[in-house]
């Protein structure tokens, strides 16, 4: 694993969080952002001293209202949360213990915090009692690609009856029962992270992996007011999804392994930590991975402006989006495509029937347009 | 999307400028369109934070709520906003026509309807939520608001549900509608912004659009159209702003906050009014006016329906209301693709690619010709037309023409590039046909297999009859009681 340190430069790995290790299931063709991230490379600061700045932001506001609605719903030992999970459940609930997990004392290591939570897991599922108990603070951890990243979920793991249901808590309103999609999808991504995570700690504990509910418990406030609600939200697919995408990056080994030795993204930080690497080169070092860009990543990569600037200086299709490739039969730059549609360009082989109908099109938009 | 709308967009990335989608404009443009640009308090799901509205590019109206989280504020927001949106739609229930109908009494309908045209599809969105968070509200008792509060809201539901209907034009968002017509040489989730999508389809002078484009990715030039504003500006800007605020209550310091997202909203105004412009350039299509029509009677209905005093709608609809709602969405979604298509030879482009469609020479006729016997004798030309495109029609097919809209043709056979058709429907009672009925050698000629044709209502059980598997007869609906006093937080 030392190549990938070198890869990254003599900085510690960029911790991943759900949130990171969701967006890494958005494109998995991609080459560039596999290396990057299991390498645990600063993507945020490589783009900005590339001088690509990701578009992404939170602004305050969304940031003290989901601070605000998780401390209501937490609030005197997850007191409404108890209430709502009694309903969700259909369970009588009489009596639930409320543990703290991220009450260890001083300031501890993640691994000390890790190895409490774990304890305590163990503890939990030899328990054959069979009152409900709330887990508040779990330190998870997941392996990337060899590396640990240690997830703090604000969610909350809940034991009944021998099976775990992670709680995710999101302030995001449900309005007469819908929510925005995309919200809702990012939610269940993030949440399929703890499922796993928490599988992979019974397993390692020696306990049932299945004992970890797949339907997590989604917290939201409902309609217009503070006041949150409990749905159960399936995150079977996401698993999946990401289940692949990390056995994927397991695999990386065999792109770094193709890649030049003195290849480094280093961006090689003065004592202010200021990046000193020579922009040309750090840009030829990126380079030196194939990304694989689509327009998501605009939402969810931070070094989607550069890989688009290249997408664009390349003319590739890329940048038109998966519909129009779709459409234009995976034809891959645009030169070659308005070359198939003009008749200047000779098909090759396969591409005789996409283009036809580009030559038709293009005769047309001539004859209409 | 279709080969043509990809390879539009190719050539877009190639000259660097937008290119045509349409020929006419798809969309009914009003003569006096309320322009109404919504922002959002970022993380909250319907917390209006300001608004720019009006009709008059030279005049808009600014609301500010300078501090969103509060409860009175909001209404009272509400309440302004309703003092513009209700006199607009009011005035234009006063002129109305009287429609004779076949075999049902006449009807009044109101000559012209309101158009509310907001930048994208999140302000759509939030004009439904808006409508859903005021349109159960109360004049008296408990939490007691305006009156005009949840006459607003009702309207904001209506204008929300009629914009899921295929070709209505009551409610328009800007980046959808200029989208319809123009190809842009980037995806269609960066066409989602306004500022990007007008400077491919009309870039500064010395500027490419692609240029432009990429200029209208900077927030700090153009803000974000809303509802959601930058989050570097609520940062930086606003939040000092609304803490102002919160200490002093000051009307200077409501004056700053207001100063603040008038600065993101001027920039959208302008570029509203340009993407009316652009739109304005086309010249409308026949269907668009079609469409407006029943715009017009949907409107007409609504506002008779809130002066008779009918409850404000619905949460949810019931199952037959819900099926038919999606039925008569299916059934618009069909005539207007038929109408677009027959409106437009670039749209048709799209059917003839995949050869659903074929434009081509007529090389012979049999006008005269007849089938039946006796009083079943009916006139059924043929009419063989000469095509390169590639026509994937089975023998038997129905085809209508954009040349001869009453007309109905069906395909005999295909051989090689010449189609046999056969006119079955719109040729009269008479045994010769009228000149110009049917379709002389030499002349150019389209046919589709897209029908634009009345089809009757779906049958469905009357509400109280729902069958059981659908939840039996819903409970009558009444808004409950504590729904004035649902929290708006």
């Amino acid at each position: 694993m030392d190549r990938l340190d070198r890869l990254r430069g003599p900085v510690p790995p960029r911790p991943h969080d759900a949130r990171a290790i969701a967006a890494l299931a958005a494109n998995p063709g991609c080459a560039r952002r596999a290396v990057l991230d299991a390498a645990g490379v600063d993507k945020d600061a490589t783009a900005a001293h590339l001088g690509y700045p990701a578009p992404f932001g939170q602004s305050p506001f969304a940031i003290t209202r989901g601070n605000a609605f998780e401390s209501l719903v937490k609030e005197s030992g997850c007191a409404e949360l108890l209430r709502l999970l009694r309903e969700l459940l259909g369970l009588p609930i009489p009596l639930a213990a409320y543990t703290d997990l991220g009450d260890v004392g001083g300031n501890p290591s993640a691994q000390v915090r890790h190895s409490h939570t774990r304890k305590l897991l163990d503890k939990a599922a030899r328990d054959s009692d069979d009152a409900g108990t709330l887990y508040d603070h779990p330190l998870l951890r997941l392996e990337i690609a060899g590396h640990s990243a240690y997830l703090e979920p604000d969610v909350v793991a809940f034991r009944l009856g021998g099976r775990f249901h992670i709680v995710e808590i999101k302030s995001f309103a449900v309005v007469d029962g819908q929510a925005e999609p995309d919200k809702v999808a990012a939610a269940a991504r993030q949440a399929a992270v703890y499922v796993l995570a928490l599988m992979n700690t019974l397993e390692e504990l020696g306990h049932d992996p299945r004992r970890v509910s797949h339907e997590v418990v989604l917290v939201c406030p409902e309609n217009f007011a503070n006041r949150p609600a409990a749905t159960l939200v399936d995150v079977r697919p996401q698993l999946a999804v990401l289940r692949r995408q990390l056995a994927r990056m397991a695999r990386v080994g065999a792109i770094v392994d193709e890649l030049p030795p003195e290849l480094t993204f280093d961006l090689a930080p003065d004592a202010d930590g200021v990046p000193t690497r020579p922009v040309a080169e750090l840009r030829e070092a990126v380079r030196g991975v194939d990304a694989r860009y689509a327009p998501d990543c605009l939402s969810t990569c931070d070094l989607c402006f550069f890989c688009r600037d290249e997408a664009s200086a390349e003319g590739s299709t890329d940048l038109l989006g998966r519909q129009v490739r779709d459409a234009l039969g995976g034809v891959a730059t645009v030169t070659e495509a308005l070359g198939l549609a003009d008749g200047s360009l000779t098909p090759g082989e396969g591409q005789e029937e996409i283009a036809r109908l580009l030559r038709l099109a293009d005769r047309i938009y001539a004859e209409v347009g | 999307m279709s080969t043509l709308a990809a390879l539009a967009r190719l050539r877009a990335v190639h000259t660097g400028t937008a290119q045509r989608l349409a020929t006419v404009r798809h969309c009914h443009l009003s003569e006096r369109p309320m322009v109404f640009i919504p922002l959002r308090l970022a993380g909250e799901a319907a917390a209006p934070l300001a608004a720019m509205a009006g009709t008059d590019p030279g005049h808009p109206r600014l609301l500010v709520v300078p501090q969103p989280r509060d409860r009175d504020l909001r209404f009272a927001f509400a309440a302004e906003l309703a003092e513009i949106l209700l006199p607009y739609f009011e005035g234009l229930q006063k002129a109305t026509e009287t429609v004779e109908r076949r075999g049902a009494e006449p009807y009044e309908r109101c000559v012209d309807a309101p158009q509310v045209i907001v930048p994208g599809r999140g302000a759509v969105a939030f004009v439904q939520l808006l409508g859903r968070s005021t349109r159960f509200r109360r004049a008296e008792g408990p939490y007691a608001v305006h009156p005009s509060v949840p006459v607003l809201g009702r309207w904001l539901t209506f204008l929300a549900q009629r914009a899921q209907y295929p070709g209505s034009s009551l409610l328009l968002a800007a980046t959808e509608a200029l989208s319809l017509h123009w190809a842009t040489g980037q995806s269609t989730l960066e066409d989602a912004n306004l500022a990007s999508l007008v400077g491919w389809i009309d870039p500064p002078p010395g500027m490419t659009g692609a240029s432009a484009a990429r200029e209208a990715e900077d927030p700090l030039v153009w803000p974000p159209a809303g509802p959601a504003t930058d989050p570097g500006f609520d940062t930086e800007v606003l939040a000092p702003a609304i803490r102002a605020y919160e200490e002093t209550r000051s009307d200077r310091a409501a004056a700053r906050v207001a100063e603040a997202v008038r600065s993101q909203l001027e920039p959208t105004w302008r570029l509203m009014w340009r993407a009316i412009g652009l739109l304005g350039t086309l010249p409308a299509a026949p269907g668009a006016a079609a469409r407006w029509e029943g715009d017009r009677t949907s409107f007409t209905g609504f506002a008779a329906q809130l002066a008779e005093g009918g409850p404000p709608q619905p949460k949810r609809d019931g199952a037959v209301g819900a099926a038919s709602r999606l039925a008569r969405m299916e059934r618009a979604q069909a005539s207007y693709d038929a109408q677009r298509a027959y409106d437009d030879p670039l749209v048709m482009a799209a059917y003839r690619l995949t050869g659903e469609a074929f434009t081509g020479t007529v090389v012979a006729t049999e006008p005269d010709r007849t089938e039946g016997e006796g009083r079943g004798r009916k006139l059924r030309p043929l009419v063989t037309v000469r095509t390169t495109d590639p026509v994937r029609l089975a023998p038997g097919t129905r085809l209508g023409t954009p040349e001869r809209r009453g007309q109905q043709a069906e395909v005999v056979a295909i051989d090689g590039e010449h189609v046999t058709l056969k006119i079955v429907k719109g040729m009269g009672r008479g045994m010769a046909a009228t000149p110009g009925a049917v379709p002389e050698a030499g002349e150019r000629v389209c046919y589709a297999a897209l029908t634009d044709e009345f089809q009757p209502p779906a049958s469905l059980p009357a509400p109280e009859e729902t069958p059981w598997t659908h939840g039996g007869p819903p409970p009558e609906y009444s808004p409950a009681d504590d729904e004035p006093e649902e929290e708006w937080s």
